[in-house]
């Protein structure tokens, strides 16, 4: 049996008061002791950012790598040695910018690594440049006049290459965030968790329409696989389907039953809903949260294990020597 | 076999085979190379190929030239051909320099007509005035397409087919003519067509006729037999291509350390065949990824190294540019890690099929910050076997990134390769953290005399540490940017690679020990210095020759070798890399140079003549 303490490094936090990122350290923590993988088995694999600090902080084997490129050497952690469970901590610039190219292609191949994504729409080691993730008109230092730029939605790049595992969770809902951390270590393949994270300093309020506690419940949906999409304060708002498209509706008005609110089902292959949920924004629609998707499938490093096994089992080669009896000889 | 009367003996000969690029002249080239070491003979190979995979047929820009040198006392695939075999008019425009005054020229006379000539950019209908061919040449017009059509006129096989077996035509005289035995020429080309019967039985068909057709017309030349090797040490072989060499050296190294073999790579000339050899070795439990770009190639080998494995990316010129980051990460993180750099023509994307020692600099120097690793190169395509072994060992016995640099001519050339036994190559130790650091080891903890780390992964209870980029404190291995502790930290680094020299075998000069001149070279340059420096002494120029396989460090003995010379000659295939670093290490040895970036390699004779002006 462990416990949080396990997870802990001997080294001072040094992220700023009130950063988003605290909440999410010590809630893996607790998710770490309750999963009870044994610290040593376990490898946090980080590019370049704040967020890619937190190797440092936490007690298992650790790796703070460059800018980007932390997906790249995670995939190559988890093939090499696939017992262990693989952690990569990456933020918005490092994941989506920098490590675009790696992010989509580990999600393509499905390797077994549970991805943190910290989501503060800001760059801010850097000290305040606007993020792929910045809505557009975001004044920032390097958009003096608002960023022109269009955003990336985490989610729709996932989905769009073929990504197997989403779930989204807020720095100040704990509760979520440990539960998706779970889910993610359960699942084989390659498990994004997006955190929205707040940035104190360079975007302080980004996520402020959902992370106010009074009106939390009203705004964003936790999804749990297998049960009806409500959410409210009063537990009486729930998602239909109108036309092709998700609407909120209030169970008990217009005749509307908790029979007819849609169930999620996390496991279905065609992204179509999935995809629906996690683009909804405010105010009208609430902000999904919880495992969006979770569809089983094999792992890369399972199939390159098994490809070698599967060509072990039928090869005449068996060791070196072997390879080298295979060529033709010419006797001088 | 009817003998064959009027036998010329030539210790050794150089032939040249070379026509579009779908004529199959690699093809043609290996099999009468593998067939003349099957005979007893050394061999040298040397493919010349363009970057466009099929350019417009019968232009200049498609020519394929394979060149082999088949004999005894081989260290070179040959600088000028014998006998070179032209499949078209744009073949014999691009490789007429390459024939020497009194050599051979066998020529598909079919195709040397009006437009054909045109499209090879002839302006008369001479070509061989055109380019001034010697008058002492031996012009051999032979109907290679009617002759393939008339011999498979009844296979069943459709005219584009047949027209491929044309090759295989000129196989067949090519034996006739250099006293090959069909038997064995048959035995090859069903080798490597067993799987296709309909093309095995042209073929077959084909390479005899072409036999024949020497025998029966004693084609207007003398036949050749080819004198066998007497320079190489009884016992088996193998013919050998250097990427493929490369490759199996790391296998066998993975064997001999216990640490799983892991390649993350991206495919680039002249380097994928060490991907292709790797991926194709899942028998022997390599793990081999075709990575998204190159950064992910060696970001993905340096996971694996994190987590225990001999890990490997394999790379050309440009590969090695987007990689050097990651690499600066290795020095940091001080982790085992073995870069394959197939050189090639540069800067950019330069002549991606052609050989080159210009990045010499970049894998010294192109990092930021200070960050010294180990560089070396192999010698001939047989002997990447040996300095691909090496590099791994070097790797995990002092916890490094290993450049190793081939070339794309050692890469695709090949040659005959002593086959090894496992048990008598060098043991392995990687040097994994002793039992006694449990429960107190930390990034920093290193040998303190060799100054090597020790090497923990994740699985091993009792090690966990944080690795990473950032500066690290020289005991806890926390982070620290105090400035003290950064300068040992750098002298740290430095101070291990240094130390490498200490298990490096000394140098040794080969030729003349005692001559005034030295040449020196490195990489895949050996065979054409050695063969100039024989040829200087048997002309009574004594000439000595120094020749590097490490770069970085320089085997310990370096300075005191090069201060016993009058002149030393660095000669290399870039503009003085290899010069100016041995410049900054030796300030009191005066170097002169001999340079050639024509993306070729040496030829023996330009660099007997240049040294020949020192005396």
């Amino acid at each position: 049996m462990f416990t949080a303490k396990d997870y802990k490094s001997d080294q001072y936090v040094r992220w700023c008061p009130g950063c988003g990122d605290h909440a999410i350290i010590t809630t893996l923590q607790k998710a770490m002791a309750e999963i009870g993988i044994p610290p040593h088995q376990i490898a946090v694999i980080s590019g370049i950012g704040c967020s890619s600090r937190i190797p440092y902080y936490l007690s298992p084997y650790g790796f703070h790598t460059i800018h980007g490129r932390a997906a790249a050497v995670s995939t190559g952690v988890k093939v090499a040695n696939p017992d262990l469970c693989v952690w990569q901590a990456t933020g918005d610039g490092d994941c989506l910018a920098i490590g675009g190219n790696h992010f989509i292609h580990s999600v393509r191949r499905n390797v077994d690594l549970n991805v943190l994504l910290f989501n503060n729409q800001i760059y801010g080691l850097t000290k305040g440049q606007y993020s792929p993730t910045s809505p557009r008109g975001v004044v920032s230092k390097s958009s003096p006049f608002g960023t022109v730029e269009r955003p990336f939605k985490p989610a729709e790049l996932l989905f769009g290459a073929g990504g197997t595992f989403f779930a989204r969770t807020l720095d100040v809902d704990l509760e979520t965030a440990k539960k998706v951390m779970i889910e993610a270590v359960k699942h084989k393949g390659t498990s994004v968790i997006e955190c929205l994270v707040n940035c104190v300093i360079f975007n302080n309020g980004a996520h402020n329409w959902i992370s106010s506690k009074e009106d939390r419940s009203d705004r964003i949906l936790v999804l749990e696989d297998g049960k009806p999409m409500i959410f409210g304060k009063e537990r009486n708002k729930g998602l239909v389907l109108d036309g092709w498209d998700l609407k909120v509706t209030t169970i008990g008005e217009n005749g509307v039953r908790e029979a007819d609110i849609l169930v999620h089902d996390a496991k279905t292959v065609d992204y179509t809903l999935h995809h629906k949920l996690a683009m909804m924004q405010g105010p009208d629609m609430p902000i999904a949260m919880g495992v969006i998707r979770a569809v089983p499938c094999e792992s890369y490093e399972e199939a390159v294990q098994n490809q070698i096994l599967e060509v072990q089992s039928k090869a005449k080669i068996k060791s070196f020597d072997d390879l080298v009896n295979s060529l033709e000889h010419i006797e001088i | 076999m009817e003998k064959q009367a009027a036998q010329n003996v030539l210790t050794n000969v150089v032939i040249r085979f070379c026509g579009d690029s779908g004529d199959g002249m690699q093809l043609t080239g290996t099999l009468f190379s593998n067939l003349s070491a099957v005979l007893g003979n050394e061999i040298a190979t040397f493919p010349d190929y363009p970057a466009e995979i099929r350019a417009p047929q019968g232009t200049v820009g498609g020519v394929s030239g394979f060149q082999v040198h088949v004999g005894t006392g081989i260290y070179t695939p040959g600088d000028e051909a014998d006998v070179l075999v032209a499949m078209n008019p744009a073949a014999l425009k691009v490789n007429a320099h390459a024939l020497k005054p009194l050599g051979v020229l066998i020529f598909d006379s079919d195709l040397f007509e009006a437009k054909q000539l045109e499209k090879a950019g002839f302006k008369t209908d001479n070509p061989f005035t055109e380019l001034k061919l010697s008058d002492s040449i031996q012009l051999i017009p032979v109907p290679l397409t009617q002759l393939t059509h008339d011999s498979l006129k009844d296979s069943g096989l459709d005219n584009k087919l047949i027209l491929r077996s044309k090759n295989m035509f000129a196989l067949g005289l090519i034996c006739w003519l250099f006293n090959r035995p069909l038997d064995q020429a048959i035995h090859f080309v069903s080798d490597k067509f067993k799987k296709n019967l309909d093309v095995l039985q042209a073929n077959t068909k084909v390479v005899t006729d072409g036999f024949n057709y020497g025998h029966n017309l004693h084609l207007n030349i003398s036949t050749f037999a080819i004198s066998k090797s007497k320079d190489l040490a009884k016992g088996s072989y193998a013919i050998m291509s250097g990427n493929k060499a490369t490759a199996w050296g790391l296998i066998a190294a993975s064997q001999k350390s216990g640490r799983n073999l892991f390649l993350g790579s991206y495919p680039i000339t002249p380097a994928t065949d060490i991907l292709h050899e790797l991926s194709a070795r899942k028998d022997m439990g390599v793990k081999a990824i075709q990575a998204e770009d190159e950064i992910a190639g060696i970001c993905m080998a340096l996971g694996a190294s994190f987590a225990g494995d001999l890990a490997v990316t394999s790379t050309s010129g440009p590969g090695m540019s987007l990689k050097s980051e990651a690499m600066g990460l290795a020095v940091m993180a001080e982790l085992p890690l073995v870069v394959v750099d197939v050189m090639r023509g540069g800067p950019s994307t330069g002549l991606p099929t052609k050989t080159e020692q210009t990045d010499l600099l970049q894998a010294l120097y192109g990092r930021n910050g200070e960050s010294p690793l180990v560089v070396m190169a192999a010698s001939s395509p047989d002997d990447c076997f040996h300095y691909a072994f090496m590099a791994a060992k070097i790797a995990l016995e002092h916890m490094t990134p290993v450049i190793l640099l081939t070339d794309a001519f050692l890469g695709n050339g090949s040659s005959l390769w002593k086959l090894p036994k496992l048990t008598d190559l060098p043991e392995i130790h990687p040097h994994i953290a002793p039992e006694s650091l449990k429960g107190q080891f930390s990034a920093s903890s290193r040998d303190e005399k060799t100054k090597v780390r020790y090497w923990a992964f994740p699985g091993m209870e009792g090690f966990m540490h944080r690795n990473g980029g950032l500066e690290k404190d020289c005991v806890k291995a926390s982070i620290c940017t105090e400035p003290k502790n950064h300068a040992r930290m750098v002298a740290t680094r430095a101070e291990k690679i240094a130390h490498i020299a200490t298990v490096l075998p000394e140098m040794e000069v080969e030729g003349e020990k005692t001559a005034d001149v030295l040449i020196l070279g490195w990489g895949s340059t050996y065979g054409h210095l050695l063969s100039a420096t024989n040829t200087l002494n048997a002309a009574s120029k004594r000439t000595a020759l120094l020749h590097f396989n490490y770069i970085s460090p320089l085997p310990k003995n370096t300075h005191t070798i090069l201060k016993k010379y009058k002149k030393v000659v660095v000669c290399e295939l870039n503009s003085g890399q290899f010069a100016s670093y041995l410049r900054s290490k030796f300030p009191d040895i005066s170097f002169l140079q001999f340079n050639k970036v024509e993306g070729q390699p040496f030829k023996v004779s330009e660099i007997v003549e240049y040294v020949e002006t020192l005396f």
